[in-house]
């Protein structure tokens, strides 16, 4: 069973974000970019995946521009057999990343599709979802770990601090989130190998984005707080302002 | 033209604080526009009546869709019963709450409508007769200020980000016939509850959150207790460190790689508030810190500080909100 991981290049978390001139975007200058954690979870579920049912190709997959082919390679020295870069923008609108994501997944035959439950950079927690909508397969999100047998895959996904057993019929699509699996790293022959490794590179239509980024402002800073005191002694102190000034308890 | 209608979530065929939150914020917004607000929920046979209240909220109109497949969240058939009902009328735009629920259905919806989703929404305003939404980018490193050019727009909004403001008015209930599809290709085959039904972090109004501080998975009795004392609608969160380490599920992970969170009142305890935590939690309304690190930058967010030990500071904590409650 062949698995399509989609994946998204987003500067790392310990990035201090600094937003470019026009404040439209950020600066890029000194950002270090990766694979978005999520999709991580997502490509060591897909290659468990593979392993256990020993056949079946794990192909990633990303729409982006040029620099998302360090984001690929990386994953293929992971442990992916394959990866496609459809060239493109990737705008705020997740529904047109999704529809050229579902165009490009309608054309080719993996019977299990995984995202990352979101990318840290827009944080929206829609792709998957949406390209499961257009392309009218069952989706699961927010799975923490999967079995597949018999043209099913069935997820465990949390919920409200529980866990929902749910099963899809293949073919599906399931986005994940941090799971029990630690995470591989890719070993130096693994970089090597990722060399001889397909890299499709296509130019892809683009689907106008509907969504108008009008500007990007840093967050307000908080008002200068105070240090009640030091130790147990300044408790019954916090407990009187957080009743009388804040109005919180 | 310029209504605006809430999806009203709900559990038990009871609306959830944040459905009147969706709704106080629907309202409030649709008077800027000229229009009015009306809510939409979604559930098994009773659902209206327990829906009644919405118009307190400000929904002029509530629609109740009843039905024994609605009982429980499905997203097919949710997602395909609100939006036969969006397409049937004539909405500027369409309001969720960013909750577990609202972002696993919101995107199905707007892929459905064909019309792009704003997720995770912390401010929305009318400008010149046209929505202008603000929503946090890089987990609220900084702030987006985006519109949607469709209509109508599907905006989800992050719980308690709004408020919920109550008015003199009454709602009508409306039942709606929704038509259920046929198999989604997807059954739920168990639901693993947690004890005491716990309150995603997401959406709690309370958070109290742990650190490497802390010290030991065990002492997490000591923040336990304090949940307890704050009463219902507290949850537990934690820092990056914790979970990585194993000490606590990643569920519970406040910040970019976990959840971003907009609570009344957020207790850091033992964390010294690496970058991505603090874009995770600065949206919160009050913040405590308790750290023994003069230099940790928490301090920087925080409005009220101990400085000093977690296992001092949190039992004598624990004790004087127990005693504030008693006194009621």
């Amino acid at each position: 069973m062949d698995i399509i991981v989609c994946v998204k290049r987003v500067p790392d978390t310990e990035t201090r974000v600094r937003i470019a001139q026009g404040q439209r975007d950020i600066d890029p200058a000194g950002v270090k970019y990766v694979m978005s954690p999520y999709d991580e979870f997502a490509l060591e579920a897909a290659l468990r995946t593979k392993e256990e049912r020993g056949e079946g190709d794990v192909t990633l997959l990303t729409l982006g521009d040029e620099g998302s082919l360090e984001t690929l390679r990386a994953g293929l020295a992971v442990g992916a057999d394959a990866a496609v870069l459809l060239k493109g923008n990737v705008t705020m609108d997740g529904l047109a990343t999704a529809k050229t994501l579902a165009r490009e997944l309608a054309d080719r035959d993996a019977p299990l599709v995984l995202f990352g439950v979101k990318a840290i950079d827009d944080d929206q927690q829609q792709v998957g979802p949406m390209v499961a909508t257009l392309l009218g397969r069952p989706c699961a999100t927010n799975v923490a770990s999967f079995q597949v047998t018999d043209g099913v895959v069935t997820c465990r996904r949390e919920v409200e601090g529980g866990v929902e057993v749910v099963a899809l019929e293949l073919p599906a699509v399931v986005s994940l989130t941090k799971g029990p699996s630690e995470l591989r790293y890719a070993s130096l022959r693994g970089i090597m190998a990722a060399k001889r490794k397909p890299l499709e590179q296509k130019t892809v239509a683009a689907v106008p984005s509907r969504i108008t980024v009008d500007g990007l402002d840093y967050p307000p800073p908080r008002e200068e707080g105070r240090i009640v005191g030091e130790g147990a002694e300044a408790v019954p102190e916090l407990v009187r302002l957080l009743r009388e000034e804040a109005n919180v308890l | 033209m310029g209504d605006i209608l809430a999806f009203a979530e709900q559990k038990a065929d009871q609306v959830r604080p944040v459905g009147n939150e969706v709704v106080s914020t629907a309202a409030r917004r649709a008077v800027e526009l000229g229009g009015s607000a009306h809510a939409l929920v979604l559930g098994g046979p009773g659902v209206g009546l327990g829906a009644r209240g919405l118009g307190g909220y400000g929904a002029a109109r509530i629609r109740a869709a009843e039905d024994n497949a609605l009982a429980e969240y499905s997203p097919g058939a949710y997602a395909s019963v609100v939006a036969d009902f969006v397409r049937s009328s004539d909405y500027d735009a369409v309001l969720f709450p960013a909750t577990a629920q609202g972002k696993d259905l919101a995107p199905r919806v707007a892929a459905l409508l064909d019309t792009p989703l704003a997720a995770d929404v912390t401010r929305l305003e009318v400008k010149a007769g046209e929505l202008v939404a603000v929503r946090p980018v890089y987990a609220g490193k900084a702030l987006a200020r985006i519109r949607i050019q469709a209509s109508p727009s599907v905006i989800s909004i992050r719980p308690n980000a709004f408020g919920a403001e109550e008015i003199e008015a009454e709602g009508s209930v409306e039942a709606l016939a929704p038509k259920i599809p046929a198999d989604d290709g997807m059954r739920t085959l168990e639901l693993l509850a947690p004890e005491g039904g716990s309150v995603d972090v997401a959406e709690a109004r309370v958070i109290v959150s742990g650190g490497r501080g802390m010290k030991d998975p065990k002492n997490w009795t000591l923040l336990e207790d304090l949940r307890h004392a704050l009463g219902p609608g507290t949850a537990l969160g934690a820092s990056r460190a914790v979970v990585d380490a194993g000490w606590r599920p990643h569920s519970e992970q406040v910040g970019q790689t976990g959840k971003t969170v907009a609570p009344t009142l957020y207790f850091a305890i033992g964390i010294s508030g690496a970058i991505q935590h603090l874009a995770g939690m600065r949206t919160s309304q009050t913040i405590v810190a308790v750290n023994k690190d003069p230099d940790a930058p928490i301090f920087g967010v925080a409005d009220y500080s101990i400085m000093g030990d977690a296992f001092e500071v949190l039992p004598r904590l624990t004790e004087e909100i127990q005693a504030l409650r008693a006194e009621g």
